[in-house]
């Protein structure tokens, strides 16, 4: 049987799980990014400008960055953890013939239908908002590639982390506080160097540059795409080390 | 007569907890093992080792004549496992769980469907095969797993506790059930708490206690071993005491001559509890 057999059957249960309440995982993804929409985007932002451009246009691809972030994150992180330490299936896909790269992809694809599907609802909204705002199927990409990556660090957490209160003391200390920081409210040009520099060791900086350079029609950043690739095989490895450790 | 499941002094450490230890084990083709042992004794340790979750701290293992450490891949079509717990997907049908199952064990698609009707039917489950999980009682969620674990007809069963909580008829049907896959070729290997299940039900029994595995034979020779008949005495409402014997006659004659403070004696036929008793000094249950 194929990798990609494989990596499907692993989605598919996902799958089959998210169809009896997709309606209510969507929405409940919404609420934050659209507030922060309403909120940062068209009431605080309108008539203030970041460098040449208009804060609206500027926070919309921030603001579907941040949404493909947290709900690829959640989306990916949440099902492998209900997974293992709620239904204890994931030992069942640990006994099977089904191979450790498979189970990583398959188990971050429902955090990319997840993530992609509400930041693709976040940026119709934008698309209204702010009619300037480019159509450019490389603006998918990004926005696909990003949700991978970010799924595939959800994986990663949940193979790492053992507890409950775990789960949600990363996503209050680390995921919440990147959604912020990361260059989707504000530009990183304003900051001292050394933030600037930390902050680029985070991967939705990486992300939110690619999104808005894209969706802008600004000069495509090769450093970010480079970066939030190296996130990608970084959070992969991660997943092959700790799927190996599981078992000992 | 082939051995289904070899080990040689295998060890289980956690960190300083030792799970198993030295654990020296031969599981035969075709017959129903019976692992025996109290809480926390190392039997699902000792599964998870075999069914390749866990590895190892030292020691060699083979399961279907194949290397744990080489073999994995050979091991793991083999085996079918119903864990302790469930580890269902419980918020999808029966039928969902299995053919997700049948998917990840690589079963074509006209043969995940042929086996998922054939399975249903064998456990008398189709009418509940649309039926979530989370719906379902504790017998049927049983069967359930069992079938999960069936569809790629492993030659090699582990039943780890598989009637905790069952009521006394769920039970028995699922012994029946046990009883019918291993008549159709199954190697199976179970562990329990229950002495009775152990006896009813398995040819050969091993009885585990803190990471060792103190004996094991036929359930009939481990009970003649310790001697057929026992007679248990209470003085003062304090301890059991336990005398065993070869047969009734001569514990009448022990009885007969009993102190007269002993108010309590009951003579019967010893069972497997009595063995575990005997080896380990403790009752079944206690820590
Ligand atoms: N992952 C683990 N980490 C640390 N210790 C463990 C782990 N798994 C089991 N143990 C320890 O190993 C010992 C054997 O546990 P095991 O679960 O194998 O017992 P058991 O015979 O299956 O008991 P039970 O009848 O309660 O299921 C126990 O002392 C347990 O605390
Ligand atoms: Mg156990």
């Amino acid at each position: 049987m194929s990798a990609l057999g494989d990596i499907y059957s692993v989605f598919w249960v996902d799958l089959r799980n998210m169809r009896r309440h997709w309606k209510a995982t969507i929405a409940t993804s919404l609420v934050l990014p659209l507030l922060y929409l309403v909120a940062f985007g068209y009431g605080l932002g309108r008539g203030v400008n970041v460098g040449d451009l208009d804060y609206l246009s500027f926070v919309i691809p921030g603001i579907v960055g941040l949404t493909a972030f947290s709900t690829s994150f959640n989306g990916a992180a949440s099902k492998l953890h209900v997974d293992k330490f709620f239904y204890k299936s994931f030992d069942e896909l640990l006994m099977s013939p089904v191979r450790s790269h498979s189970i990583i992809i398959g188990k971050s694809l429902i955090g990319v239908v997840r993530g992609f599907i509400s930041a693709i609802a976040i940026y119709l909204v934008g698309l209204i908002l702010a009619p300037t705002l480019l159509f450019s199927p490389i603006f998918f990409l990004m926005l696909l590639l990003s949700c991978f990556v970010f799924s595939l660090f959800g994986v990663l957490i949940a193979l790492v982390v053992h507890t409950h209160h775990g789960m949600g003391n990363f996503t209050t200390l680390v995921i919440l506080p990147m959604t912020f920081l990361c260059g989707t409210f504000f530009s990183l040009d304003q900051l001292p160097a050394v933030a600037k520099a930390v902050l680029y060791f985070l991967p939705l900086t990486h992300s939110a540059n690619l999104l808005r350079a894209t969706v802008l029609g600004l000069s495509f950043p090769w450093l970010s795409f480079a970066g939030l690739l190296i996130f990608g095989v970084v959070f992969f490895i991660g997943c092959m080390v700790s799927l190996k450790r599981s078992s000992v | 007569m082939q051995d289904y499941i070899y080990t040689e002094n295998l060890c289980k450490n956690y960190g300083s907890v030792t799970a198993i230890n030295n654990l020296n084990l031969n599981v035969r083709a075709g017959e129903i093992f019976g692992f025996l042992g109290p809480n926390g004794a190392g039997k699902t340790t000792t599964i998870r080792v075999l069914t390749t979750l866990t590895r190892p701290t030292s020691g060699y293992v083979s399961v279907g004549g194949y290397d744990i450490h080489d073999e994995i891949d050979k091991v793991k079509k083999v085996i079918g496992v119903v864990q302790q717990h469930l580890s269902l997907d419980r918020d999808l049908t029966v039928r969902e769980n299995m053919e997700f199952h049948a998917r990840i064990q690589h079963l074509s698609s006209s043969k995940r469907k042929q086996r998922i009707t054939e399975l249903l039917e064998y456990v008398e489950l189709t009418e509940y095969a649309d039926k979530m999980i989370d719906t379902l009682s504790g017998g049927m969620k049983k069967k359930a797993s069992i079938v999960c674990s069936l569809l790629h007809e492993p030659k090699l069963l582990f039943l780890d506790e598989p009637t905790v909580g069952l009521d006394a008829q769920a039970r028995r049907r699922l012994w029946d059930l046990v009883r019918r896959l291993n008549k159709d070729g199954t190697t199976i290997f179970l562990t329990t708490h229950y002495i009775e299940e152990a006896e009813v039900l398995c040819d050969r029994v091993g009885i585990m206690h803190h990471g060792q595995l103190i004996v094991v034979d036929e359930p009939a020779n481990l009970r003649e071993k310790v001697g057929s008949i026992v007679v248990e005495t209470l003085v003062d409402n304090k301890d059991t005491h336990y005398q065993f014997f070869a047969n009734r006659e001569v514990a009448t004659n022990y009885v007969k001559n009993l102190p007269s403070e002993v108010k309590t004696v009951i003579i019967r036929e010893s069972n497997l509890e009595d063995v575990f008793i005997e080896q380990t000094g403790e009752k079944v249950g206690d820590p």
